[in-house]
């Protein structure tokens, strides 16, 4: 074996190309193996929109729909409710829903909804993940000032009618409202806004 | 070795105090020196590992979708073929693999029967290489029941059921191995244990064993000269090269054209006409319906075609299982003075082609309904295969063999 | 020995050369073949039209989605919604039956088959010759009877559009050939035609993958031409010290 008369130039070149050329091909081979753990089509089905038939809910109730294995609360206001909720604000972290995170534009307002009488909020405490309790009635266990809304049993969060986070408590948050928009007068779609996003 | 270095320097020295990498590095690759002159059959050891690796990461992926029953898990491997994103193409690489493994295992044993790769000093490498083979077979064949499809479960039964040939224990011993009276949900979750666990952990031990051996005694190559009888003042075989550079830029080339073919079986013919995913396995198990022709998957028809040769069913089993002990004892039974078949006479080289011939022979009729013509065949072809093991310490002593040279034959391109 | 060497070289090319095809289809039975084009998208929605008219009333095919088929097959959502789901099922949900499983094997004396996979395990060209050989048959309960597929337990649910055909036998009472008494909506031609359009989309429905799969081949094929090439050249070049 002799060593002379090696271009190692060209040697070196052709072994960063194979390398380029390899590594490549390796990146592309990854990506099957990574994006087959994505939620796969059944999953995404399973978390497909889901309609909800609200045109039996009276003022003050309550329906549960499930929406990607998580509830979503549809409920629908008094008046009266309604007319308490800007006398609150002081009470709260985020009156004005300026987190960004937790409701789409459309329902940054006080009412935090499309429709203000109805409230469809994501019904996961966004402390730990438990799922709060709905509480409309005034007073009672919750202390004389209680204007109704919702109480999580885990770590004593509240959450206002609107879903507003009370001060003081350990949830950091607001209710996440989901994407959603009215199909008609009482049909609506949990999961899909208007434009389609998800 | 073993001295701790206060002088070494950087990362490698650092590791090297802890840990013998750049020792590893050399004496498996750098200077791991092997025969200059290995031509086209010394491709498929290398590419053994690739689809090895291939069968490792496709398979443990499919695992995250697959379900272990019997009753979900002929649909759960359709859902990865639909639902999943490239799941199609994660199972077609496993499923291609299986049979490009084969092929590239028989390719690769091929060789060693040509060259005398076998012989002394290199018997272990064949045993080790052999056992390989065996725990290779069972992978295949524990894995194939797993699309729970109407082959997989007839063939399933039919494999179990030979081991009820054994006199005295055989019926108990097949329900053992099925952990019921059919084959169930029971035989689906332990073969899924032993596919995906077991057997790959004794494969991947043994073929570390094959390599530690090889490389230990040095390759045979094309003229079965031992290049370590002829050393240079450094100790370095005349003949040899560094395994890295020269092999490892040659082996990539190999996988380059292999993975060429491979890739051309997964995007165009996947199912390869119902050789490699066959059409009865797309109707999913029914354990009261068995299918008009099953065959077991090709690479073991050479074997099935022994087993039906034998009327008896006992003693058929006995053959079979013959057909591939006989290949352990090969190093044994060949008497001949030289290694390769390049010095070989006409005698040795007409055996072997003999033995292919039987073997793609078998092979065919192994997947065919048995006619009279065929069992003739069969029987024929199963005599000639055993011919060529039985005869050899006689027609191996006999052949008239040419002087090995020296040096190796290398002429450079 | 030699001699034997030849005779055994002579014997397996004979068997390699004995047709494979006879192999995959089984049985004695002459099938058409029908030519099976992906590529035909107006082909393949007549037919996923005609799977969802015809078949889908008692077959299921629970491992494909509608909409990964719609949007396979460039079908838009709305058309899926108001002309090819007729279970009330949502457009991601697979396309299960509406009838009760229970009730088709009280009915045909057997579950209908899941039809996701049958172009695979039965072959594209049995289908397209089963879906045209029914025949009047007054022995049987569903009034015909299949020369592919003897006492199948389906009637002939494509009748309207092929009409009846009746058998004619040999001596020996096998059908040697099928005649058309009362014809359908269809010419024989249209019929034959839609058929094969219903073949192509089972041919689709069996693999679904296959669309990608033809699309990539030929990119992944390039690249690792490309890749040989560059590391052929730095073999060559590596090899210049070997001598």
């Amino acid at each position: 074996m002799a060593n002379d008369g090696v271009d190692l130039k060209r040697r070196r070149f052709l072994t960063a190309a194979t390398s380029v050329v390899g590594g490549v091909g390796a990146v592309y081979l990854a990506v099957p193996f990574v994006a087959s753990m994505q939620p796969s089509a059944r999953a995404k089905a399973a978390g497909a929109p889901v309609e909800a038939d609200i045109s039996k809910l009276e003022p003050g109730q309550m329906m549960t729909v499930e929406w990607r294995g998580v509830p979503v609360w549809i409920v629908r206001r008094s008046e009266a409710t309604l007319a308490d909720l800007p006398a609150l604000n002081s009470q709260l972290r985020d009156p004005d829903s300026d987190n960004p995170d937790q409701q789409p534009s459309y329902c940054k307002n006080i009412n935090r909804s499309i429709k203000p009488e109805y409230l469809i909020a994501v019904g996961i405490c966004t402390h730990l993940g438990c799922s709060p309790s709905y509480h409309p009635e005034m007073g009672g266990e919750l202390g004389a000032d209680w204007k109704g809304g919702f109480f999580c049993p885990c770590h004593g969060s509240r959450f206002d009618l609107s879903g507003r986070v009370f001060q003081g408590v350990p949830a950091p948050t607001n209710l996440r409202v989901p994407p959603h928009h009215y199909l008609t007068e009482s049909r609506v779609l949990v999961g899909l806004d208007e434009k389609g996003a998800a | 070795m073993g001295d701790f270095n206060p002088n070494a320097k950087g990362l490698m020295g650092w590791i090297d105090n802890r840990f013998p990498l750049t020792k590893m590095w050399n004496e498996h690759l750098a200077q791991y020196y092997a025969p200059k002159n290995f031509n086209f059959w010394y491709f498929f050891g290398s590419l053994a590992l690739l689809v090895l690796v291939n069968q490792i990461v496709t398979g443990i992926w499919l695992t995250m979708h697959y379900k272990t029953d019997g009753a979900l898990a002929f649909a759960s491997v359709e859902y990865i073929m639909r639902d999943v994103d490239w799941g199609w193409l994660i199972r077609y690489m496993h499923s291609t693999g299986a049979s490009a493994f084969f092929i590239v295992v028989y390719l690769h044993m091929f060789r060693g029967l040509m060259y005398g790769s076998y012989r002394q000093p290199r018997e272990l490498i064949w045993i080790f290489g052999m056992i390989i083979y065996v725990a290779l077979m069972a992978e295949a064949f524990m894995g194939y029941l797993l699309p729970w499809g109407q082959m997989s479960y007839w063939g399933a039964q039919v494999i179990i059921s030979l081991f009820g040939a054994i006199p005295y224990v055989g019926d108990a011993l097949s329900e053992w191995i099925r952990g019921d009276f059919v084959v169930s949900d029971a035989t689906l979750n332990r073969f899924f244990a032993f596919h995906v666990i077991a057997v790959p952990i004794v494969l991947l031990g043994l073929v570390v064993a094959h390599i530690i051996a090889l490389h230990e005694v040095g390759s045979n190559n094309p003229d079965g000269v031992e290049i370590k009888k002829n050393k240079d003042e450094n100790g370095i075989p005349v003949d040899g090269i560094p395994f890295h550079p020269y092999y490892s830029v040659k082996d990539i080339v190999g996988v380059g054209v292999f993975l060429f073919f491979f890739a051309a079986i997964i995007f165009y013919a996947p199912e390869m006409g119902g050789w490699f995913l066959e059409h009865d396995n797309f109707v999913p198990a029914d354990p009261l319906t068995t299918p008009p022709n099953i065959v077991p998957l090709w690479y073991f028809t050479p074997f099935y075609a022994i087993l039906r040769a034998v009327p008896d069913k006992f003693l058929g089993v006995v053959a079979m299982g013959a057909a591939i002990v006989v290949l352990f004892l090969l190093p044994w039974l060949d008497r001949s003075p030289v290694k390769s078949i390049r010095y070989r006479g006409w005698i040795y080289k007409i055996a072997l082609a003999i033995f292919v011939v039987s073997f793609f022979a078998l092979g065919y009729i192994g997947t065919q309904h048995p006619t009279p013509t065929l069992t003739m065949l069969g029987r024929t072809f199963s005599v000639l295969y055993f011919a060529f093991f039985i005869l050899m310490p006689w027609y191996t002593k006999m052949d008239k063999t040419k002087p090995v040279p020296d040096r190796v034959t290398f002429t450079k391109h | 020995m030699k001699k034997m060497t030849i005779k055994a070289f002579a014997a397996t090319a004979m068997l390699m050369l004995a047709p494979v095809a006879g192999f995959a289809s089984g049985g004695g039975v002459h099938l058409d073949h029908v030519k099976i084009d992906m590529g035909d998208k107006a082909s393949l929605q007549r037919g996923f039209k005609l799977f969802a008219n015809y078949c889908l009333s008692c077959h299921a095919a629970s491992y494909a989605r509608y909409n990964r088929t719609a949007s396979d097959l460039g079908i838009s959502e709305i058309l899926l919604k108001e002309n090819l789901i007729f279970t009330g099922a949502k457009v991601h949900s697979p396309m299960h039956v509406a009838m009760p499983a229970d009730g088709a094997k009280d009915w045909f004396g057997k579950t209908p088959p899941d039809l996701s996979v049958i172009a695979r395990s039965r072959g594209t060209d049995w289908v397209y010759t089963y879906l045209r050989s029914f025949y009047l048959d007054p022995k049987k309960a569903t009034g015909t009877n299949n020369t592919v597929f003897k006492d199948v337990g389906m009637p002939h649910v494509l009748w309207e559009l092929q009409g009846w055909q009746e058998a004619e036998h040999d001596e020996h009472g096998e059908v040697t050939h099928l005649k058309l008494v009362e014809p359908g909506s269809m010419q024989p031609a249209e019929y034959d035609a839609a058929v094969r359009d219903l073949v192509n989309f089972l041919a689709y429905l069996g693999e679904p993958a296959q669309l990608e799969r033809s699309r990539l081949g030929p990119w992944v094929l390039l690249f690792l031409l490309l890749f040989s090439f560059v590391a052929y050249l730095l073999k060559k070049e590596y090899w210049k010290d070997v001598h």
